[in-house]
């Protein structure tokens, strides 16, 4: 019986400064998600294919939510849309109890298509249509005012259709991190904040219930929330003491990272990113600190994406072609690229082979299958040696990347969630020329 | 393509260049190439012996071997 092939390959030792954590060793395979095997995915819904752990998205929901409800008595999660908006995915936050937060119109839409209540979808973003703002106030969601041209163009509008607007405001600040995230809503220590609520406050037609705030994204400070809380706070009791307009929510936004590992650090995600239970525990004890009454506390709003959704989704994808570049490193051409991969831009994904592998490996550059250089999905990773149609699974992608994902060269791919009983369904068609050419129009003199 | 006379192998894959100082390590395969290039077998009986002990296509152990070649060059490990 002849032996197992595996390609000829020599590796240079290079001396210098040991690595203190020794080499990776985690090249074992990953042959299934969820009780589904990576070969049955492929063979039902091809390659490259989106693949979604329902079982996994409500662990991440139950266990965030324990770490604040056991922490402070009035807690609401809103499913941030445009973190991953598709409706299977919305779907199964909603019968976890959360909200919606959306911040254009058709999430609006989207959001009340999923059969969530007008007065529990939050309203956040620069650019609210006019129209879209109409259906808000008639639905009496909460709008978080953005700047003050939308702040007169919502008292405008509630004086035309006579009706009241439930608004808060964003607020921004400084929490002591860099950069200050103070292109959205009114600064809180210039005093815009201040005047935005005077402003409210003194229209007949608007009622101010909360006040916001989004820090920033992949938040590695816990403390910075801390100084967010209290901040949104003082305003709070500024709104009960000075305006007698007590605040029923204060709502802290999203912003908490996931386990991945940016991009240019030095040690990987899972070591480093503090746990839901530390923002928690910065947060709530901020407020609960702060002097409100049991009965006056505010209800604490939590617009968490990302944290809750990204280890649960997962990018299959096959080896196109080896090759080697002009320096000598191998690189390796895959059938996914940045083009539904965007996160590629912020993170060193974890990738893992899914078939058994040799223990020898190389470091490898990971090209996507676009025609354009900046198509890279890993500048440099240790992997066993490869072949063309091999498979690999690329860990936590199920934030952003199914909604940013582009149209580009390549068509998206299928979308499949595995439910709690290792079903899988495809909730995402792949899309198809026909598709693609759906919106176009050919003038007549060119047909 | 013949090795350099002064690279040192061993057994389990490790490879020393004295010229340079470099060294490198090879998988199994690697390693066993290396040793036949250094006994004098030409590449064709080189590739017939690993096509015979191994699961390999002909055209695959072809692009390997091209790859594997560029690999020692790029190294400094063959008398060109």
């Amino acid at each position: 019986m002849k032996q197992k092939y595996e390609r000829p390959s020599i590796k240079k030792m290079n001396t210098g400064f040991m690595n203190k954590f020794g080499t990776r060793t985690d090249f074992d395979p990953v042959k299934e998600i969820s009780g589904v095997s990576i070969k049955s995915l492929i063979a039902d819904y091809g390659s490259p294919v989106f693949v979604l752990s329902e079982k996994q998205i409500r662990k991440n929901y139950q266990s965030a939510a324990r770490s604040f409800k056991t922490r402070y008595p009035k807690v609401q999660f809103a499913w941030s849309y445009k973190t991953n908006y598709l409706n299977a995915v919305c779907k199964i936050f909603h019968q976890e109890g959360s909200w919606a937060e959306v911040v254009s119109g058709f999430e609006y839409h989207k959001a009340l298509g999923n059969g969530v209540a007008g007065n529990q979808i939050i309203f956040n973003g620069p650019d609210k249509k006019e129209a879209d703002l109409i259906l808000a106030i008639e639905n009496h969601s909460s709008i978080h005012i953005d700047h003050f041209d939308e702040l007169y163009q919502i008292i405008r509008i509630c004086e035309q259709i006579d009706k009241k607007a439930k608004v808060a405001i964003r607020v921004n600040f400084d929490t002591g991190t860099y950069p200050i995230w103070d292109r959205f809503g009114f600064n809180y220590e210039n005093g815009q904040a201040w005047t935005a609520i005077n402003k409210i406050i003194s229209a007949k037609n608007l009622v101010l219930t909360g006040l916001h705030c989004h820090i920033g994204t992949f938040m590695l400070s816990t403390s910075a929330y801390a100084v967010a809380a209290n901040k949104l706070c003082e305003l709070a009791m500024r709104c009960k003491v000075e305006l007698q307009n007590p605040i029923q929510y204060l709502d802290l936004g999203g912003g908490f990272p996931s386990t991945n590992t940016l991009k240019g650090a030095y040690l990987p995600g899972v070591d480093t990113v503090p746990s839901v239970e530390e923002f928690a525990d910065a947060i709530t004890n901020t407020i609960l600190s702060f002097g409100f009454t049991a009965d006056e506390l505010p209800l604490l709003i939590l617009e968490c994406g990302r944290v809750l959704i990204d280890d649960a989704g997962y990018l299959i994808g096959s080896v196109v072609a080896n090759k080697r570049l002009s320096d000598g490193r191998r690189a390796t051409i895959m059938d996914f690229g940045i083009n539904i991969l965007f996160t590629s831009n912020w993170y060193d994904h974890k990738i893992s082979v899914a078939q058994e592998a040799g223990q020898y490996t190389e470091d490898t550059v990971l090209f996507g299958p676009l025609c354009m250089n900046v198509d890279v999905v890993r500048e440099s990773i240790t992997l066993p040696l490869l072949e063309p149609k091999d498979n690999v699974v690329v860990h936590k992608v199920g934030a952003y990347n199914m909604t940013q994902w582009m149209q580009f060269i390549n068509m998206r791919p299928a979308v499949v969630l595995i439910d709690q009983n290792a079903k899988c369904h495809l909730i995402r068609k792949p899309e198809t020329l026909e598709y693609l050419e759906m919106m176009e129009q050919l003038p007549d003199y060119l047909k | 393509m013949r090795l350099k006379a002064n690279i040192a192998t061993s057994e389990n894959g490790f490879i020393f260049n004295p010229s340079t100082g470099d060294s490198f390590t090879s998988n199994g395969i690697a390693s066993e190439i290396l040793a036949l290039m250094k006994s004098g077998e030409t590449e064709e009986k080189i590739k017939q012996k690993i096509l015979d002990r191994y699961e390999v296509e002909s055209f695959q152990l072809e692009k390997d071997w091209d790859d594997y070649m560029q690999q020692l060059k790029e190294a400094n490990l063959l008398d060109l």
